[in-house]
């Protein structure tokens, strides 16, 4: 593997294969000193276009825990503002010879443009409105390791679908790992034509209890402005997920960061059967092992797997 | 009230050659046969049965060997020529270029620049910069609403003196019925067609291509066609309504030929024009985000597109339309969404649609040789005939040719055509203009010079 651009170009092998590895990584954080030598000598290059706090510190900590080194590019405050074009940014930042650029921007295809025009492996942190690859790979993740397997469950996805790339990385994403996916908002939030991808589409939640899983999306106050929906309120009358709503067999998951009160209702978020935070711990190893996949993997493939397997196994420290 | 002509070029010397044993080919006047064609300074003057005239001394030959094609040459109602405010797309010059190399003998230049065409004086220095730069003749349509603006018209009238051939604010809709009115009153005193791009920006809603299955997978604002046919349908009853004459720009989806057929059955004075790349391309070719795929209206879907080329067949679309949009190459490599809108057309149209919808036995060659150069009759200039007497306004093409889109460069100063790479066939070897050589290819041999 090259770039992880999106779920789309991912098969189940590919995706099994980077959850198996995030869970050998997973033991590394476990450990007092949580550091192996993987890309000792590596450069991670961390692009964001939008403001990002949780998913940037994601990556640079599991750079970091790679033994990689990281620079953090925001485009705030830079040449971007200057009205420097992404393709010059990138060409610039590449005289620094990265390994691997993290790239979030508000654009839907730039990471792929950007792996053209670059030699380092390119991570789609988010690309508008398209997709969010590591988003999906980690819930993956949760899951299996909260279900033991994802095949044959029942996943609702509930909210702003319109304009959440992580609904289109996860309807993928799930839907590869043997899941059925159903799609749950207000019409004027469910794009048409959505469910060409495979999954059902409702308009209400009325069916709840069918599902094994509920994955909340986030409710942006932004698209009140824009009319999406005539109220929060009438938003959180209809579709937040609350106690009420959600039966304690089901896992409810959320990308964060949560909006309480509007998406879900405060006791749920944090009730056990929210696998929220777990969410958010899965990010570092799981794109420990993107990370991984793409440098020690491609670059190195005859001291790859073993040699990181060992250096885990052998409690090898950097 | 007294027009000025209504199209400028610069001065080129009138032509004089023999064309000996082209297969003639002109819809209007039926012919389709070999023949020879004299066309002395400028005109055609001699039409006789093949390999029967000799060439003079100062006249150059050129043999068909009965199997190139002699067409009446291409009118483009609809290109961007840029100027002023954004010579670094294209410039009269480069544009009129890319339209000789095409096989068009006119075009139309759009008024979205900067300034905005919108007053006689520009109007006139446009002109006058037409009749030192132009290489085809080239005709304007200023803004219907100053500044594109849609709150005030544009003095319209003295336009119309100065040679405007009516108005549009293409790029924009006229958002609101009641200014188009207004246009459409005001057209009793100044004529001129009103050319309208159609879309309802609240329904279009900053989308980025066509609203489907491919949008919604892509996380890309969609478009969805209704933007387009109901201000179409809109706008037919207001010209209904008010007697007025409209032409409908680049119409892209069947909802909006049903509303044109609808207004030519009631007799309303409307016409309608179709791009190239919505009769050849559909959403599907957007897949892989190229920028080059990304116009305005956006490429929609297959049942569109054979209902556009269904359209351009049976007349309810009178005539092809590059829509000829050129953007540098700096504000075509950016993330789709950033991308600006259009692709060029002019230098591949004929070939594209003679290897996308002729070969194929889609659309006859004739008919699509009708619809190219039907433009110019529905802004009310003389159409490019093959008949002794006539200004010479021809194309000679050879349809054998096989070429790659973009595979020798463009004559435009842009290349950001959305056929770049693909299959094209018939290419233009001479193209007369207004009685003049506006472009020759250089694979043409000269046999006769003397």
């Amino acid at each position: 593997m090259k770039h992880l651009l999106s779920i789309e170009e991912l098969d189940r092998d590919a995706i099994e294969r980077i959850v198996a590895q995030a869970e050998r990584f997973a033991e590394v954080s476990d450990r007092e000193i949580k550091k192996v030598p993987a890309l000792r000598g590596r450069m991670v290059l961390n692009l964001f276009y939008e403001a990002s706090t949780r998913t940037r510190s994601s990556f640079e900590l599991a750079a970091k825990r790679l033994s990689a080194d990281v620079v953090n590019f925001a485009a705030s405050g830079s040449s971007v503002e200057k009205g420097e074009s992404l393709k010059d940014t990138v060409l610039t930042l590449s005289a620094h010879k990265p390994d691997a650029i993290v790239l979030r921007t508000p654009w839907v295809g730039a990471s792929e443009l950007v792996s053209k025009w670059c030699s380092a492996a390119i991570v789609n942190a988010g690309d508008g409105k398209h997709e969010h690859p590591t988003q999906a790979l980690l819930d993956v993740y949760t899951l299996k390791r909260r279900l033991g397997a994802i095949d044959g469950a029942s996943i609702w996805i509930v909210g702003d679908v319109a304009h959440s790339r992580v609904a289109r990385s996860n309807i993928l994403a799930f839907q590869r790992m043997g899941a059925k996916v159903t799609v749950v908002g207000p019409p004027t939030l469910i794009p048409r034509g959505i469910e060409d991808l495979g999954c059902e589409v409702r308009f209400t939640l009325d069916d709840l209890h069918t599902a094994d899983v509920v994955y909340a999306l986030r409710m942006q106050s932004e698209r009140m402005n824009d009319t999406w929906v005539p109220s929060l309120r009438e938003y959180a009358a209809w579709y937040q997920l609350n106690g009420r709503r959600l039966s304690p067999h089901q896992v409810l998951m959320h990308p964060g960061p949560v909006n309480r009160g509007v998406e879900l209702s405060g006791e749920v978020v944090d009730s056990p059967q929210a696998v929220i935070t777990a969410q958010v711990e899965a990010g570092v190893v799981v794109r420990m092992a993107v990370l991984y996949e793409l440098l020690a993997g491609a670059r190195q493939p005859e001291r790859a797997e073993t040699d990181v397997a060992a250096a885990v196994t052998e409690g090898q420290l950097a | 009230m007294r027009h000025a002509e209504p199209l400028v070029s610069a001065p080129l010397p009138a032509a004089s050659l023999l064309l000996r044993d082209v297969h003639a080919l002109d819809p209007r006047t039926g012919h389709d046969a070999r023949v020879d064609v004299r066309v002395s300074d400028g005109s055609i003057a001699e039409w006789a049965e093949p390999g029967t005239l000799e060439a003079f001394a100062d006249e150059e030959l050129i043999e068909g060997h009965g199997r190139l094609r002699l067409l009446p040459a291409f009118f483009d109602p609809h290109v961007h020529l840029r100027t002023p405010g954004q010579e670094h797309k294209e410039d009269l010059e480069t544009g009129t270029r890319a339209a000789a190399a095409g096989g068009f003998c006119g075009v139309i230049a759009m008024p979205n620049t900067n300034p905005v065409l919108d007053s006689a004086p520009l109007l006139r220095s446009l002109r006058d910069a037409a009749a030192r730069e132009a290489r085809v003749p080239v005709g304007f349509l200023p803004a219907i609403t100053r500044g594109l603006q849609g709150e005030q018209l544009s003095e319209m009238a003295e336009l119309r003196q100065e040679g405007a051939l009516g108005f549009s604010d293409d790029g924009k809709p006229v958002r609101s019925a009641g200014m188009l009115r207004k246009a459409l009153q005001y057209q009793r005193l100044c004529g001129g067609v009103l050319a309208l791009h159609e879309e309802d920006p609240t329904l279009s809603n900053g989308g980025a291509m066509h609203e489907g299955a491919l949008s919604a997978a892509l996380g890309i604002a969609g478009i969805p066609t209704i933007a387009e046919s109901t201000m179409v349908a809109r706008d037919a009853a207001l010209a209904g309504y008010e007697d007025g004459r409209v032409h409908f720009q680049h119409l892209s989806c069947a909802a909006s030929l049903d509303a044109v057929a609808d207004a030519k059955q009631r007799g309303w004075r409307v016409s309608a024009e179709v791009s190239p790349h919505h009769l050849l391309l559909t959403d599907a070719d957007v897949r892989g985000l190229d920028t080059r795929m990304k116009m305005h209206p956006p490429l929609t879907t297959e049942a569109d597109r054979q209902a556009l080329i269904a359209g351009l067949r049976e007349g309810t679309i009178d005539c092809v339309a590059t829509d000829h949009a050129p953007h540098a190459r700096d504000e075509k490599e950016v993330p789709f969404e950033q991308a600006p809108m259009g692709t060029t057309g002019l230098e591949t149209s004929f070939a594209a649609l003679y290897a996308g919808l002729v070969l194929p036995g889609v659309l006859d060659l004739s008919v699509l040789v009708e619809r190219m150069s039907a433009g110019a009759e529905l802004f009310e200039l003389p159409t490019p005939r093959l008949s002794t007497g006539e200004t010479a306004n021809l194309v000679l093409v050879d349809l054998d040719a096989e070429w790659i889109a973009g595979e020798h460069g463009w004559e435009s100063r842009s290349e950001n055509c959305c056929f770049t790479g693909r299959r094209m066939q018939g290419r233009v070897l001479l193209t007369l203009a207004a009685g003049a050589i506006a472009h020759r290819d250089r694979s043409l041999a000269v046999v006769g010079a003397r």
